[in-house]
């Protein structure tokens, strides 16, 4: 049996150690070549004609004269008459032609009549009442809240309320009956109104079926303290640097090559076949580097589609659409909002009992879901109740740590508050009620404190001030948070040629991960030679598939699979040259450029002589993950991770700035610390970026984004950066955990850390986040009457 | 894209004119060139004024330019330029380079589609982002928002440049050490502006730094790494 084991750390040649990124080089020297540096002969440009109207019907096109105009060589419709619009900006026609301003031309020249449809891009109100179409409940519903444990009496009073999608048959009442449910909830199944199909889909605004744990009220009443509040973050954008897009072309009428920036090589064939109609076998895609993805690359997009559309109507000629600036800020993705009126409540000691929230939010035209409050905390008594606003203000994609920085911000500054009322320390407070966070909390205890430490939080902390503020003022806030970050599917394969030479190919994709670097110092470090001696292969459909890089999931998948096809290149190896050193293949090992006998190290070929002896054929291994196969398992789950804030607010000009940021985090085997680190570094860095100045401007009248653009659509700039200290945590309990990823963790607590820093400085809640000047100066104004609502603040 | 010119070095955005007015007196603030050429429907002439200014009182453009006629603006005999495309000749990175392009060709476009220089990369596309900066006489300048036609006869210096032979610069070397680069798409812009930082202070300090890399947006979070790659250019450079 192969011994895919990550080597102990007295063994590891690379692993773990802070290896510079590979592509480096490439990268400070402009030579690497993203999808929009890109060259290929006789290409064509293409633009994207957009609705003005962030809801509308388009009730004709005329293409006429944009195909007659000189250099045009392809027009493609996208939404014909007929068509819907959701969002200000979507497409509606492409134009191929010789170069950018002559596509740019065309667009401008086709007559599109729209019908303007009512719109609705604000989301930070709560829905009233008036606004909520009530949902029917499906049986799907029903099992969930059984599952949640929502108790018999509130089941009976939504089912009564809401009315259910479809007669619900006796015979499923009898599969419900079996597992448990009792016949006061059958009844009420039976006896419930049944909605017409269709009816109240549309409706804007849409109540989820209220979530319940233990029993809130009577935990409630039983609580000393307890604290309200309004907390939330407004959708953002990614503003991927190198902007979504591709270049399609037909080698033939059969086949596509298409390069694509894209996080999700592997993905994309299979997303354009259908609408393209032709088999993803025939489909091949590439991409060497990649400007930025954060959650919204992984699909080809209806602009990619367009492209390869247009590239078949014009010979099979490359066209290039890579989306405009304000286009990618509008129509691109975007994190979905979420706000929430939050109640929880303590015994005074500081016992969490109860939570009750009332959440909503959008994620554009497909609604949305609740983020996973209460987050990282299991408190023990809980009502959640969400409502989904479907709306015109864009789609949203998966962003960094999907929906993780939104619960963060609603949990830790509601937690933070109730702490503040309990006139604790925060640190306190939430060292008091670690207990709820499961089996991390050991893991949190430690890092709470090496960032307390780290952070200066005792000297630093002090209550909230009762008076008013005025000047600058200073105050420290900090959050916890989790993340998955199990390794995806990835198949590997590694070769070793009889010259020596080896060679990997992965169709994965480096969004800033570092999977080159991690992929070539596991193969190095597993077969004892240099990482510069290894060819590496990612970026391409032709080689063996690997997931998308979302969720955290390509160190672990990568790496996982380029160790089990390493071992059993290695292993292989040995096998063939045993005999020439007298010894067992098991005897052998592969160190530092040579293989030789464990026990006997003066026996040894250079790895040159022993591939030599591998005759005319090269070794070819394929290594997957997961493969259950063969234990063991080489990547985790499962984060934790702590980010404390320390700023700086003038009261008087309502302006943030952080002073100090420290994160401590760990993410199981290290692969490569100082990658593991600039993740680190890059998640506080964009967490002030979206604490403080990002968000998408919706304009109610319009219904358009008013600052797609890169002046108004802020980002964290240099002089935003404050000093930074990340803290990983290392060593044996760590590393048994396999690897995890943390692209995402970082990134999350930052919102939340600095919040709470805020409200410590200036001893009132920001409810909402970006904590933009103004946002603040009208908190500071209203905390007088704060103060006389909550008397025991 | 209008035909009004900016004046020479309006456009760059060194720490001295970025974010305010200019401090040269005889340029026009990028500030003052937007209220100008917002209002250039309204008034043709003061924009053409512009134009006599930067065209025809620096020599900028080349002799060779086929300049197909001329206008009467602000009192002064100006020159018209396009719309079709005009022969037009570079200095890039010590080489020159020729091409045929129209007047409204910015010097980013020129570099990546007629040179494939792609190391300046094209972000905003209207000087708010720094991924396309490039030096043109030394100071640093956003690629997208110069004409090409107005580069000419200026030296033009683009991340390719600083290489030697297979050897790194010490910028990009100290970007690698400090792992300043991500996902890489800013980074050559921001190697260009440190250097342009460096070469005029060769020992900047903190706040030099900042201010000098100001310009430049970074999405995947790399200021940390850049911060620290600089810090130890400040130590080892000579003055």
């Amino acid at each position: 049996m192969p011994d895919y084991r990550w080597p102990d750390s007295e063994d590891r040649s690379l692993i773990g150690k802070r290896v510079p990124r590979v592509d480096s080089p490439l990268k400070v020297s402009g030579k690497a070549k993203y999808t929009y540096d890109v060259k290929r002969p006789e290409i064509l440009f293409g633009k994207v004609l957009r609705c003005p109207y962030a809801h509308a019907k388009i009730l004709s096109i005329d293409i006429r004269a944009a195909e007659r105009m000189p250099g045009v060589k392809a027009v493609h419709v996208i939404q014909g008459p007929g068509s819907i619009i959701h969002w200000a900006g979507d497409d509606v026609a492409a134009v191929a032609a010789v170069d950018e301003v002559t596509a740019e031309e065309a667009i401008r020249a086709i007559e599109v009549k729209y019908q303007r449809l009512p719109h609705l891009v604000n989301d930070a109100e709560p829905p009233t009442d008036s606004d909520l179409a009530r949902l029917p409940l499906g049986v799907d519903d029903i099992n969930e809240m059984l599952d949640k444990g929502v108790p018999a009496d509130e089941l009976i009073r939504q089912i009564q309320r809401e009315g259910v999608t479809a007669r619900v048959s006796e015979n499923e009442l009898d599969e419900l009956q079996t597992i448990g449910v009792n016949h006061a909830v059958l009844d009420a199944i039976r006896g419930a109104f049944v909605h017409p199909s269709g009816e109240v889909r549309r409706a804007n605004y849409r109540k989820d079926p209220v979530q319940i744990q233990g029993e809130p009220e009577q935990a409630f009443a039983a609580a000393d303290f307890i604290a309200e509040g309004l907390y939330g973050a407004s959708a953002i954008a990614h503003c991927c640097l190198e902007s979504h897009g591709s270049i399609s072309e037909w080698t033939d009428r059969n086949h596509l090559l298409v390069h694509m920036s894209t996080q999700n090589v592997s993905g994309i064939a299979g997303q354009m076949a259908a609408p393209l109609r032709v088999p993803a076998a025939n489909i091949r895609v590439h991409q060497d580097h990649v400007g930025g993805g954060f959650g919204s690359k992984f699909g080809p997009d209806r602009w990619g589609i367009a492209a390869a559309e247009l590239s078949r109507k014009a010979g099979g000629r490359p066209v290039r659409i890579m989306l405009e600036r304000d286009a990618e800020l509008k129509v691109a993705g975007a994190r979905p909002s979420a706000y929430a009126r939050v109640k929880v409540g303590a015994k005074k000691d500081g016992t969490l009992l109860a939570w009750h929230s009332e959440s909503w939010g959008t994620a554009g035209p497909g609604a949305g879901a609740m983020p996973p409050i209460p987050y990282v905390f299991d408190i023990p008594h809980q009502r959640l109740e969400y409502t989904a606003i479907r709306n015109h203000v864009g789609p949203a994609r998966p962003w960094r740590g999907s929906n993780h920085s939104q619960a963060a911000v609603i949990t830790m500054c509601a937690l933070d508050d109730l702490a503040a009322k309990l006139k604790m320390d925060p640190l306190d407070f939430f060292l008091k009620n670690l207990a709820l966070t499961g089996p991390m909390q050991d893991v949190y205890r430690e890092e709470v404190e090496i960032a307390a430490s780290l952070m200066e939080w005792k000297s630093k902390w002090r209550p909230w001030p009762k008076s008013g503020v005025s000047g600058v003022v200073r105050g420290v806030g900090f959050s916890i948070h989790t993340g998955g970050g199990r390794g995806h599917a990835s198949d590997c394969d590694l070769s070793i040629h009889p010259d020596g030479s080896v060679e990997i190919k992965v169709a994965t994709q480096d969004i800033g991960t570092g999977t080159r670097t991690i992929i070539l110092m596991v193969a190095a470090d597993t077969l004892g030679v240099p990482m510069e001696s290894i060819a590496l292969h990612i970026g391409d459909t032709l080689y063996p598939p690997s997931g998308g890089s979302g969720g955290s999931t390509t160190p672990g998948g990568v790496s996982a699979s380029t160790r089990r096809a390493a071992v059993d290149a290695r292993d292989a190896l040995f096998a063939r040259v045993a005999s020439a050193l007298s010894a067992q293949p098991e005897e052998l090992e592969s160190v530092n450029g040579t293989i030789r006998v464990k026990t006997d190290p003066q026996r040894w070929l250079s790895w040159q002589e022993a591939c030599s002896k591998l005759g005319a054929i090269s070794l070819n291994m394929r290594g997957r993950n997961p493969n259950r196969n063969t234990p063991p398992d080489l990547t985790g789950s499962g984060v934790g991770g702590v980010t404390m804030a320390e700023v700086e607010v003038d009261a008087d000009t309502g302006v943030v700035r952080a002073r100090k940021m420290v994160a401590v985090q760990d993410c199981g085997l290290i692969l490569n610390r100082k990658l593991a680190e600039s993740s680190c570094y890059g998640g506080l860095i964009m967490g002030i970026s979206y604490a403080l100045f990002e968000e998408k401007i919706m304009d109610r009248t319009s219904g358009q984004m008013l600052n797609p653009n890169m002046e108004f659509y802020r980002l964290a700039g240099f002089n935003d950066i404050p000093e930074l200290v990340v803290h990983l945590m290392t060593g044996g309990k760590y590393d048994e955990r396999g690897v995890i990823g943390i692209g995402e963790p970082p990134v999350i607590s930052p919102g939340a850390a600095i919040s709470n820093a805020v409200a410590n400085a200036i001893g009132v809640r920001v409810p909402f986040l970006p904590l933009t000047p103004d946002r603040v100066l009208t908190a500071l104004d209203s905390r007088e009457q704060l103060l006389e609502k909550q008397p025991g603040a | 894209m209008g035909n009004q010119y900016p004046k020479r070095g309006d456009l760059s955005r060194d720490a001295s004119s970025r974010g305010g007015e200019s401090e040269d007196s005889s340029g026009v603030s990028r500030r003052e060139f937007l209220k100008i050429s917002g209002a250039s429907a309204a008034a043709p002439l003061l924009a053409g004024s512009l134009l006599a200014g930067s065209l025809a009182g620096e020599s900028l453009v080349s002799e060779s330019l086929v300049c197909g006629s001329t206008i009467l603006a602000a009192g002064e005999v100006v020159p018209v330029y396009g719309p079709g495309p005009l022969p037009m000749e570079f200095s890039i990175n010590g080489k020159e380079y020729k091409a045929n392009l129209e007047p409204r060709v910015t010097l980013l476009d020129a570099l990546r589609d007629q040179f494939d220089l792609t190391g300046a990369k094209r972000v905003c596309d209207r000087g708010e982002c720094g991924a396309c900066t490039v030096l043109v006489d030394n100071r640093t300048v956003y690629a997208c928002s110069l004409l090409a036609i107005e580069a000419q006869g200026r030296q033009i210096l683009t991340v390719e440049s600083l290489m030697q032979r297979s050897a790194l610069h010490p910028i990009q070397q100290a970007f690698v050490d400090h792992d300043a680069s991500q996902c890489g798409f800013c980074t050559p812009g921001f190697v260009v502006a440190c250097k342009a930082v460096l070469d005029k202070n060769p020992k900047p300090t903190v706040d030099d730094i900042r201010r000098g890399l100001s310009g430049n947006f970074c999405r995947c979070g790399t200021y940390h790494g850049i911060q620290q790659a600089m810090a130890q250019l400040a130590l080892t450079q000579k003055t």
